[in-house]
Protein backbone atom coordinates (compact mmCIF):
# COMPACT_ATOMS: atom_id res chain seq x y z
CA UNK A 1 0.00 0.00 0.00
CA UNK A 2 3.05 2.61 0.82
CA UNK A 3 4.57 1.40 -2.47
CA UNK A 4 1.44 2.68 -4.57
CA UNK A 5 1.30 5.79 -2.81
CA UNK A 6 4.96 6.55 -3.39
CA UNK A 7 4.76 5.84 -6.66
CA UNK A 8 2.28 8.44 -6.99
CA UNK A 9 3.92 10.38 -5.52
CA UNK A 10 7.24 10.16 -7.75
CA UNK A 11 4.99 10.52 -10.22
CA UNK A 12 4.21 13.79 -10.27
CA UNK A 13 7.11 14.97 -8.20
CA UNK A 14 7.37 18.34 -9.85
CA UNK A 15 4.64 19.59 -7.48
CA UNK A 16 6.04 17.29 -4.98
CA UNK A 17 5.79 19.83 -1.70
CA UNK A 18 1.80 20.49 -2.56
CA UNK A 19 1.22 16.25 -2.77
CA UNK A 20 3.29 16.15 0.62
CA UNK A 21 0.44 18.37 2.44
CA UNK A 22 -1.73 16.13 1.03
CA UNK A 23 -0.25 12.85 2.02
CA UNK A 24 0.10 13.86 6.05
CA UNK A 25 -3.67 13.95 5.82
CA UNK A 26 -4.48 9.94 6.59
CA UNK A 27 -8.14 10.75 4.74
CA UNK A 28 -8.42 10.21 1.17
CA UNK A 29 -11.61 9.66 -0.17
CA UNK A 30 -11.76 7.49 -3.00
CA UNK A 31 -14.68 8.88 -4.66
CA UNK A 32 -16.28 11.83 -4.48
CA UNK A 33 -19.69 9.94 -3.57
CA UNK A 34 -19.80 10.40 0.15
CA UNK A 35 -19.13 13.44 0.25
CA UNK A 36 -21.70 14.48 -2.59
CA UNK A 37 -24.29 12.24 -0.61
CA UNK A 38 -23.31 14.27 2.39
CA UNK A 39 -23.78 17.63 0.61
CA UNK A 40 -27.42 16.19 -0.54
CA UNK A 41 -28.27 15.31 3.35
CA UNK A 42 -27.37 18.45 4.31
CA UNK A 43 -29.64 20.11 1.27
CA UNK A 44 -32.35 17.84 2.89
CA UNK A 45 -31.70 19.36 6.37
CA UNK A 46 -33.09 22.43 5.11
CA UNK A 47 -36.21 21.30 3.72
CA UNK A 48 -36.66 19.67 7.28
CA UNK A 49 -35.75 23.26 8.67
CA UNK A 50 -38.09 25.09 6.71
CA UNK A 51 -40.56 22.18 7.91
CA UNK A 52 -39.76 22.91 11.54
CA UNK A 53 -39.45 26.44 10.81
CA UNK A 54 -43.44 26.37 9.73
CA UNK A 55 -44.28 24.08 12.75
CA UNK A 56 -42.63 26.84 14.83
CA UNK A 57 -45.08 29.13 13.77
CA UNK A 58 -47.94 27.57 13.11
CA UNK A 59 -47.58 24.86 16.02
CA UNK A 60 -49.55 26.78 18.47
CA UNK A 61 -52.47 27.76 15.86
CA UNK A 62 -55.14 25.55 17.12
CA UNK A 63 -58.47 27.17 15.15
CA UNK A 64 -60.38 26.02 18.41
CA UNK A 65 -59.27 22.13 17.25
CA UNK A 66 -57.58 19.79 19.52
CA UNK A 67 -54.59 20.81 20.99
CA UNK A 68 -51.16 18.58 21.06
CA UNK A 69 -51.49 17.96 24.60
CA UNK A 70 -54.91 15.99 23.88
CA UNK A 71 -53.91 14.38 20.88
CA UNK A 72 -50.55 13.20 21.25
CA UNK A 73 -50.12 9.98 22.93
CA UNK A 74 -46.25 9.84 24.37
CA UNK A 75 -45.89 6.10 24.85
CA UNK A 76 -46.16 5.34 21.52
CA UNK A 77 -43.83 8.28 20.96
CA UNK A 78 -41.16 6.96 22.97
CA UNK A 79 -41.91 3.58 21.76
CA UNK A 80 -41.19 4.80 18.07
CA UNK A 81 -38.64 6.51 19.37
CA UNK A 82 -36.99 3.55 20.49
CA UNK A 83 -37.47 1.51 17.15
CA UNK A 84 -35.88 4.33 15.36
CA UNK A 85 -32.67 4.25 18.15
CA UNK A 86 -32.33 0.32 17.61
CA UNK A 87 -32.43 1.00 14.02
CA UNK A 88 -29.56 2.87 14.21
CA UNK A 89 -27.11 0.66 16.13
CA UNK A 90 -28.45 -2.67 14.68
CA UNK A 91 -27.35 -0.03 10.73
CA UNK A 92 -23.76 0.18 12.89
CA UNK A 93 -23.62 -3.34 13.67
CA UNK A 94 -24.21 -4.29 9.74
CA UNK A 95 -21.37 -1.59 9.19
CA UNK A 96 -18.99 -3.62 11.50
CA UNK A 97 -19.94 -6.83 9.81
CA UNK A 98 -19.25 -4.98 6.42
CA UNK A 99 -15.91 -4.29 7.57
CA UNK A 100 -15.43 -7.68 8.55
CA UNK A 101 -16.36 -8.96 5.12
CA UNK A 102 -19.15 -11.15 6.67
CA UNK A 103 -21.61 -10.97 3.77
CA UNK A 104 -24.20 -13.19 5.83
CA UNK A 105 -23.64 -10.92 9.05
CA UNK A 106 -24.51 -7.60 6.85
CA UNK A 107 -27.49 -8.83 5.62
CA UNK A 108 -28.83 -9.88 8.47
CA UNK A 109 -28.41 -6.71 10.47
CA UNK A 110 -29.51 -4.92 7.56
CA UNK A 111 -32.89 -7.02 7.64
CA UNK A 112 -33.28 -6.40 11.47
CA UNK A 113 -32.60 -2.64 10.48
CA UNK A 114 -35.64 -2.92 8.05
CA UNK A 115 -38.16 -4.88 9.79
CA UNK A 116 -37.01 -2.01 12.85
CA UNK A 117 -37.76 0.55 10.30
CA UNK A 118 -41.12 -1.21 9.09
CA UNK A 119 -42.55 -0.72 12.52
CA UNK A 120 -41.78 2.92 13.39
CA UNK A 121 -43.42 3.03 10.45
CA UNK A 122 -46.17 1.35 10.90
CA UNK A 123 -46.47 2.85 14.19
CA UNK A 124 -46.73 6.33 12.29
CA UNK A 125 -49.47 5.31 9.72
CA UNK A 126 -51.49 3.77 13.10
CA UNK A 127 -51.10 7.50 14.87
CA UNK A 128 -52.18 9.31 11.37
CA UNK A 129 -54.79 6.46 11.07
CA UNK A 130 -56.25 7.34 14.36
CA UNK A 131 -55.59 11.43 14.19
CA UNK A 132 -57.79 11.38 11.14
CA UNK A 133 -61.08 9.25 12.00
CA UNK A 134 -60.38 11.39 15.48
CA UNK A 135 -61.49 14.47 12.88
CA UNK A 136 -58.18 16.07 13.58
CA UNK A 137 -56.99 15.59 9.98
CA UNK A 138 -54.10 17.52 8.09
CA UNK A 139 -57.19 19.65 7.24
CA UNK A 140 -58.14 20.78 10.66
CA UNK A 141 -56.06 23.53 12.04
CA UNK A 142 -52.99 25.20 10.89
CA UNK A 143 -51.20 22.95 13.88
CA UNK A 144 -52.49 19.40 12.00
CA UNK A 145 -51.33 20.58 8.48
CA UNK A 146 -47.81 21.58 9.82
CA UNK A 147 -47.59 18.97 11.95
CA UNK A 148 -48.36 15.96 9.15
CA UNK A 149 -46.56 17.69 6.40
CA UNK A 150 -43.13 17.95 8.89
CA UNK A 151 -43.67 13.78 10.30
CA UNK A 152 -45.25 12.82 6.64
CA UNK A 153 -41.66 14.25 5.12
CA UNK A 154 -39.83 11.92 7.71
CA UNK A 155 -42.09 9.10 7.74
CA UNK A 156 -41.73 9.54 3.74
CA UNK A 157 -37.81 9.63 4.32
CA UNK A 158 -37.50 6.18 6.05
CA UNK A 159 -40.03 4.44 3.67
CA UNK A 160 -37.79 5.31 0.92
CA UNK A 161 -34.96 4.46 3.09
CA UNK A 162 -36.58 1.29 3.67
CA UNK A 163 -37.06 0.85 -0.32
CA UNK A 164 -33.17 1.57 -0.52
CA UNK A 165 -32.70 -1.00 1.87
CA UNK A 166 -34.54 -4.12 0.44
CA UNK A 167 -32.84 -3.17 -3.03
CA UNK A 168 -29.26 -3.12 -1.37
CA UNK A 169 -30.26 -6.45 -0.02
CA UNK A 170 -31.10 -7.82 -3.24
CA UNK A 171 -27.49 -6.38 -4.73
CA UNK A 172 -25.72 -7.73 -1.73
CA UNK A 173 -27.20 -11.16 -2.66
CA UNK A 174 -26.56 -10.74 -5.92
CA UNK A 175 -23.08 -9.09 -6.29
CA UNK A 176 -21.38 -9.67 -2.54
CA UNK A 177 -19.26 -6.76 -0.54
CA UNK A 178 -18.07 -5.43 -3.59
CA UNK A 179 -16.68 -1.87 -3.88
CA UNK A 180 -19.82 -0.27 -5.25
CA UNK A 181 -21.71 -2.19 -2.48
CA UNK A 182 -19.84 -1.19 0.13
CA UNK A 183 -20.06 2.58 -1.45
CA UNK A 184 -23.79 1.93 -1.06
CA UNK A 185 -23.81 0.95 2.38
CA UNK A 186 -21.82 3.45 3.94
CA UNK A 187 -24.12 6.31 1.60
CA UNK A 188 -27.37 4.67 3.33
CA UNK A 189 -25.61 4.35 6.66
CA UNK A 190 -25.33 8.34 5.98
CA UNK A 191 -29.10 8.54 5.37
CA UNK A 192 -30.45 6.46 8.24
CA UNK A 193 -28.47 8.07 10.92
CA UNK A 194 -28.91 11.61 9.35
CA UNK A 195 -32.88 10.30 9.89
CA UNK A 196 -32.66 9.30 13.23
CA UNK A 197 -30.94 12.64 14.11
CA UNK A 198 -34.00 14.43 12.41
CA UNK A 199 -36.39 12.52 14.79
CA UNK A 200 -34.50 13.73 17.21
CA UNK A 201 -35.80 16.97 16.31
CA UNK A 202 -39.34 16.05 15.80
CA UNK A 203 -39.58 14.12 19.10
CA UNK A 204 -38.21 16.78 20.73
CA UNK A 205 -40.10 19.74 19.22
CA UNK A 206 -43.06 18.43 18.43
CA UNK A 207 -44.50 16.21 20.62
CA UNK A 208 -42.57 16.79 24.17
CA UNK A 209 -43.24 20.78 23.55
CA UNK A 210 -46.18 19.72 21.95
CA UNK A 211 -47.68 18.47 25.16
CA UNK A 212 -46.04 21.18 27.60
CA UNK A 213 -49.35 23.59 28.81
CA UNK B 1 -6.90 5.82 -15.15
CA UNK B 2 -7.29 2.59 -14.79
CA UNK B 3 -4.06 2.27 -12.95
CA UNK B 4 -4.71 5.26 -10.54
CA UNK B 5 -8.22 3.28 -9.83
CA UNK B 6 -6.22 0.39 -9.03
CA UNK B 7 -4.55 2.21 -6.93
CA UNK B 8 -7.57 3.59 -5.01
CA UNK B 9 -8.96 -0.14 -4.76
CA UNK B 10 -5.56 -0.82 -2.81
CA UNK B 11 -6.00 2.16 -0.66
CA UNK B 12 -9.93 1.64 -0.03
CA UNK B 13 -9.18 -2.23 1.04
CA UNK B 14 -6.13 -1.67 2.84
CA UNK B 15 -7.94 0.74 5.07
CA UNK B 16 -11.59 -0.85 5.46
CA UNK B 17 -12.18 1.51 8.31
CA UNK B 18 -10.82 4.20 6.63
CA UNK B 19 -13.97 6.40 5.37
CA UNK B 20 -16.05 6.21 9.13
CA UNK B 21 -13.69 4.53 11.74
CA UNK B 22 -16.51 2.36 13.16
CA UNK B 23 -16.02 0.62 15.84
CA UNK B 24 -18.30 -1.32 18.24
CA UNK B 25 -17.34 0.25 21.03
CA UNK B 26 -18.11 3.52 19.55
CA UNK B 27 -21.41 2.47 18.39
CA UNK B 28 -22.39 1.13 21.92
CA UNK B 29 -20.72 4.49 23.61
CA UNK B 30 -23.27 6.26 21.21
CA UNK B 31 -26.62 4.24 21.48
CA UNK B 32 -25.79 4.39 25.76
CA UNK B 33 -25.22 7.67 25.41
CA UNK B 34 -28.74 8.45 23.17
CA UNK B 35 -30.80 5.84 25.47
CA UNK B 36 -30.03 8.02 28.20
CA UNK B 37 -30.64 11.78 26.73
CA UNK B 38 -33.83 10.14 25.23
CA UNK B 39 -34.86 8.98 28.35
CA UNK B 40 -34.17 11.86 30.55
CA UNK B 41 -36.50 14.57 28.56
CA UNK B 42 -39.39 12.01 28.11
CA UNK B 43 -39.59 11.57 31.94
CA UNK B 44 -38.79 14.98 32.68
CA UNK B 45 -42.08 15.94 30.62
CA UNK B 46 -44.33 12.86 31.43
CA UNK B 47 -43.61 13.13 35.12
CA UNK B 48 -43.93 16.69 35.00
CA UNK B 49 -40.60 16.89 36.96
CA UNK B 50 -40.44 20.75 36.07
CA UNK B 51 -43.39 23.29 36.70
CA UNK B 52 -42.11 25.81 34.65
CA UNK B 53 -43.35 24.88 30.79
CA UNK B 54 -40.60 27.27 29.24
CA UNK B 55 -37.91 25.78 31.84
CA UNK B 56 -39.01 22.44 30.66
CA UNK B 57 -38.99 23.51 27.14
CA UNK B 58 -35.28 24.33 27.31
CA UNK B 59 -33.91 21.73 29.10
CA UNK B 60 -35.50 19.37 26.68
CA UNK B 61 -34.24 21.54 23.86
CA UNK B 62 -30.78 21.02 25.40
CA UNK B 63 -31.03 17.35 25.61
CA UNK B 64 -31.85 17.55 21.86
CA UNK B 65 -29.02 19.28 20.88
CA UNK B 66 -26.42 17.31 22.80
CA UNK B 67 -27.89 14.03 21.18
CA UNK B 68 -27.53 15.67 18.07
CA UNK B 69 -23.84 15.72 18.66
CA UNK B 70 -23.36 12.47 19.65
CA UNK B 71 -25.24 10.88 17.01
CA UNK B 72 -23.06 13.29 14.29
CA UNK B 73 -19.94 12.10 16.47
CA UNK B 74 -20.77 8.26 17.38
CA UNK B 75 -22.89 7.58 14.41
CA UNK B 76 -22.20 9.71 11.53
CA UNK B 77 -18.20 9.81 12.72
CA UNK B 78 -18.22 13.50 11.83
CA UNK B 79 -14.64 14.83 12.67
CA UNK B 80 -12.42 17.43 11.07
CA UNK B 81 -10.45 14.69 8.95
CA UNK B 82 -12.94 13.51 7.03
CA UNK B 83 -13.24 14.51 2.86
CA UNK B 84 -10.04 16.84 3.63
CA UNK B 85 -12.42 19.13 6.29
CA UNK B 86 -15.35 19.96 3.86
CA UNK B 87 -17.38 16.97 5.68
CA UNK B 88 -17.36 19.29 8.57
CA UNK B 89 -17.53 22.45 6.83
CA UNK B 90 -20.64 21.75 4.64
CA UNK B 91 -22.37 20.60 8.09
CA UNK B 92 -21.06 24.18 9.68
CA UNK B 93 -22.63 26.27 6.58
CA UNK B 94 -25.43 23.75 7.35
CA UNK B 95 -26.09 24.68 10.65
CA UNK B 96 -26.02 28.17 10.06
CA UNK B 97 -28.16 28.56 7.71
CA UNK B 98 -30.66 26.35 9.53
CA UNK B 99 -30.61 28.59 12.51
CA UNK B 100 -31.17 31.77 10.14
CA UNK B 101 -34.07 30.25 8.90
CA UNK B 102 -35.47 29.03 12.16
CA UNK B 103 -34.65 31.67 14.32
CA UNK B 104 -35.50 34.46 11.49
CA UNK B 105 -38.93 32.86 10.64
CA UNK B 106 -40.09 32.78 14.61
CA UNK B 107 -38.89 35.89 14.99
CA UNK B 108 -40.40 37.79 12.25
CA UNK B 109 -43.91 35.51 12.61
CA UNK B 110 -44.01 36.46 15.85
CA UNK B 111 -43.74 40.29 16.04
CA UNK B 112 -46.17 39.36 12.40
CA UNK B 113 -48.59 38.60 14.89
CA UNK B 114 -47.90 41.24 17.67
CA UNK B 115 -47.85 43.94 15.38
CA UNK B 116 -50.39 43.29 12.93
CA UNK B 117 -53.36 40.77 14.17
CA UNK B 118 -53.54 42.62 18.06
CA UNK B 119 -56.86 41.95 18.52
CA UNK B 120 -56.75 38.07 17.00
CA UNK B 121 -53.84 36.70 19.18
CA UNK B 122 -55.63 35.21 21.61
CA UNK B 123 -58.18 34.04 18.84
CA UNK B 124 -54.90 33.14 16.73
CA UNK B 125 -53.25 30.69 20.06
Amino acid sequence: MSEITHDTLAGSAEDGQRLQFHETTEHHPETGTLLGFWIYLMSDCLIFASLFATYGVLGRAYAHGPTGQELFDLPLVAMNTTLLLLSSITYGFAMLRMQMGKLGGVMVWLAITGLLGAGFLGLELYEFHHLITEDAGPGRSAFLSSFFALVGTHGLHVLFGIVWLVTLLFQLKKHGLIAENRRRLFCLSMFWHFLDVVWIGVFTFVYLMGVLP
Amino acid sequence: MSQSDHAHDAHGHDHHDDAPHSTFKGYMTGFVLSVILTAIPFWLVMAGVIQDSGMTALVILGFAAVQIVVHMIYFLHMNFHSEGGWNMLALIFTAVIVFIALAGSLWVMYHLNVNMMPGLMKEYL
